[in-house]
């Protein structure tokens, strides 16, 4: 069964004072996902994700096209009973607590007192917020609205979660134990729709990936697929080798990068690699090791994002990436 | 759905009662009505005058700024949170949301419009040294006020669908002033000589709510009784009014995206 089809869908925001101007946000963007899979949205910041989601919970409409939640209109409230949703960057009530915000999630999909109150209890203990249910939110870290976020998208136990960058001001840790649930969820066999620009986040948990730059769908596939599509490169890494050593092994590389007393060459594809080993041997150089390069996600993202149409794309993509490295 | 408005309203209530400058209007208005006591004994004979005139007064103005300031923000504040996202991603509809939200500090406003009126008894019993009959009728143009206040409720959350929360007070504020004067616009159109001045002026008579059909405090003051067909049709009004911007606001929202 689907639990998200898209099709053909196209959103043009109006611009300018009286929003006259349209600036495309999504082109002709067609995805089906399967129930059960973890699904991952990536693409530079603008690419189209957010509006992506937005359409899908009925916050956007779209300009032409449709798009289905268990194959009903995602603008049918009854499609949003089983359903999800952490917001970027969430924000919730001030002056509540994290209880009284719960509670109020939880009424609005029509839970029973009991069940409410069991639920509410279990998801904050999941989440770490055990010792802050009766502390108002505005008390919250960024860390703390986040888990929050995620205890009140799971308060209905949902068949289909919407994650707009769920790691997004989490501490390692904090990553890690969202990272969990969304594992432990994906066992439970719920389907995960998440948009992140932070690659490795998808690396680790997603079945299949779709990436979107400028509002375009420039790929989407099997993560083992297209993880496995460059497993052809080799990476050699030696150690103090001397300036004839590398100048003789150059021919071979694509690339050199020196790294304190160690080098490191990624030889070029179709490079012989018993060539190679002769002349590290005749050079007499110590080799530290030799591996298949596996073309990464975010190997992947740059080629596709970088193709696309240029600079702009890249800058995004690459902004995206920096922002991870940096936290 | 109407498990739904209820929860939405019940929230809305909780959140605005909590908030600090509500508090801070309630002790100047019970401050205000307090004073009221002071002016009155200065005022030999007209003490129970001056007393209702200043007391009702007091409770209208601060409650017509609660009205306001709460009302302005009650979309507005949740669209720039992006607390909507949240609300509408669930089952909600969006006339659920809007009608919650309008009920939620409409609830607000009982609250805060007793707890004013429960300090202008008290000031009224200080001064008489017992309440009679007569002071029950003031409950009336109590009830008078709280109409009007629904009203700004309303066109408060109209604005706040639209427009910012400044513009949003400002527009429910001209409205409020306009129309407490719709009858000198309508005069002095007829007066102007101008056929097209005169039919705008004529148009907006009918357009804008007119709040003078709520100007009975002075009449209590005097001891006067609300008349029964007033508290009809002032009821009556005051629904269809709310009815008519309540659903502006809600065909307004449904074509919103967030």
């Amino acid at each position: 069964m689907l639990a998200i089809e898209i099709i053909e869908l196209t959103k043009d925001y109006g611009v300018g004072f009286w929003r006259k101007r349209p600036r495309r946000a999504l082109e002709r963007l067609s995805l089906e996902v399967e129930a059960g899979e973890v699904f991952g949205l990536l693409g530079p910041n603008g690419a189209g994700k957010t509006t992506t989601l937005k359409i899908l919970l009925g916050l956007v409409f779209p300009t032409v096209g449709t798009a289905r939640l268990f194959e009903r209109d995602a603008h049918d409230i009854s499609a949003h009973q089983k359903v999800g949703y952490l917001p970027e960057n969430p924000s919730f009530y001030d002056r509540l607590t994290a209880k009284e915000f719960m509670t109020y999630a939880a009424s609005l999909f029509g839970l029973s007192d009991k069940a409410r109150s069991c639920r509410i209890t279990l998801l904050l203990e999941q989440v770490g917020l055990s010792d802050s249910v009766n502390l108002p939110i505005r008390k919250f870290s960024k860390g703390m609205i986040q888990r929050l976020g995620i205890a009140q998208a799971l308060i209905n136990d949902p068949d289909l979660i919407f994650l707009d960058e769920p790691m997004s001001g989490l501490d390692p840790v904090g990553r890690r134990e969202v990272r969990n649930i969304i594992l432990q969820l994906k066992e439970k066999g719920k389907t995960i729709f998440f948009s992140t620009h932070i690659l490795s986040d998808a690396e680790t948990l997603c079945d299949r990936v779709a990436i979107l730059d400028h509002g375009r769908l420039q790929g989407c596939g099997e993560l083992r697929e297209i993880l496995e599509m460059g497993l052809s490169n080799t990476e050699i890494v030696l150690e103090k080798p001397s300036p004839d050593t590398i100048v003789a092994l150059e021919s071979f590389a694509s690339s050199v990068v020196r790294t304190g007393d160690r080098v490191r060459l990624e030889l070029r594809a179709g490079s012989d690699l018993a060539k190679v080993l002769a002349q590290i041997v005749r050079c007499n150089a110590k080799l530290i090791s030799l591996n298949p390069v596996r073309m990464s996600l975010e190997d992947y993202f740059m080629e596709r994002v970088g193709n696309s149409d240029g600079l702009s794309s890249r800058r995004g993509a690459t902004a995206g990436m920096e922002s991870r490295r940096n936290e | 759905m109407i498990q739904r408005i209820r929860t939405i309203a019940l929230h809305t209530f909780k959140e605005s009662v909590r908030e600090k400058v509500l508090y801070n209007l309630i002790i100047f208005a019970l401050l205000l009505i307090g004073s009221a006591v002071l002016f009155a004994s200065i005022s030999l004979g007209i003490e129970r005058i001056m007393l209702i005139n200043l007391g009702l007064s007091s409770i209208a103005v601060f409650g017509l700024l609660m009205a306001i300031f709460i009302g302005i923000g009650l979309v507005s504040k949740e669209i720039d949170r992006r607390t909507i996202h949240n609300i509408l991603s669930k089952p909600v509809r969006r006339f659920e949301f809007i009608i919650g939200k309008y009920l939620g500090l409409l609830l607000t406003l009982v609250v805060n419009t007793t707890i004013m009126t429960g300090g202008f008894y008290i000031a009224l019993y200080y001064v008489q040294r017992h309440l009679a009959g007569e002071d029950a009728l003031l409950l009336e143009t109590i009830y008078f006020i709280f109409l009007q206040f629904a009203i700004v409720v309303g066109l408060a959350l109209f604005f706040s669908c639209i427009s910012t929360p400044i513009l949003s007070a400002f527009f429910t504020f001209c409205l409020y002033v306009a129309g407490n004067f719709l009858a000198d616009i309508r005069w002095f159109g007829r007066e102007s000589g101008s056929v097209i001045f005169e039919k705008v002026t004529a148009l907006l008579y009918y357009i804008l709510p007119n709040f003078s059909n709520f100007q009975v405090i002075s009449q209590s003051a005097h001891g006067k009784a609300v008349p029964s067909y007033m508290l009809t049709a002032g009821s009556l009004y005051a629904l269809l009014y709310v009815t008519i911007v309540i659903s502006a606001s809600i065909l307004i929202f449904e074509e919103r995206e967030f």
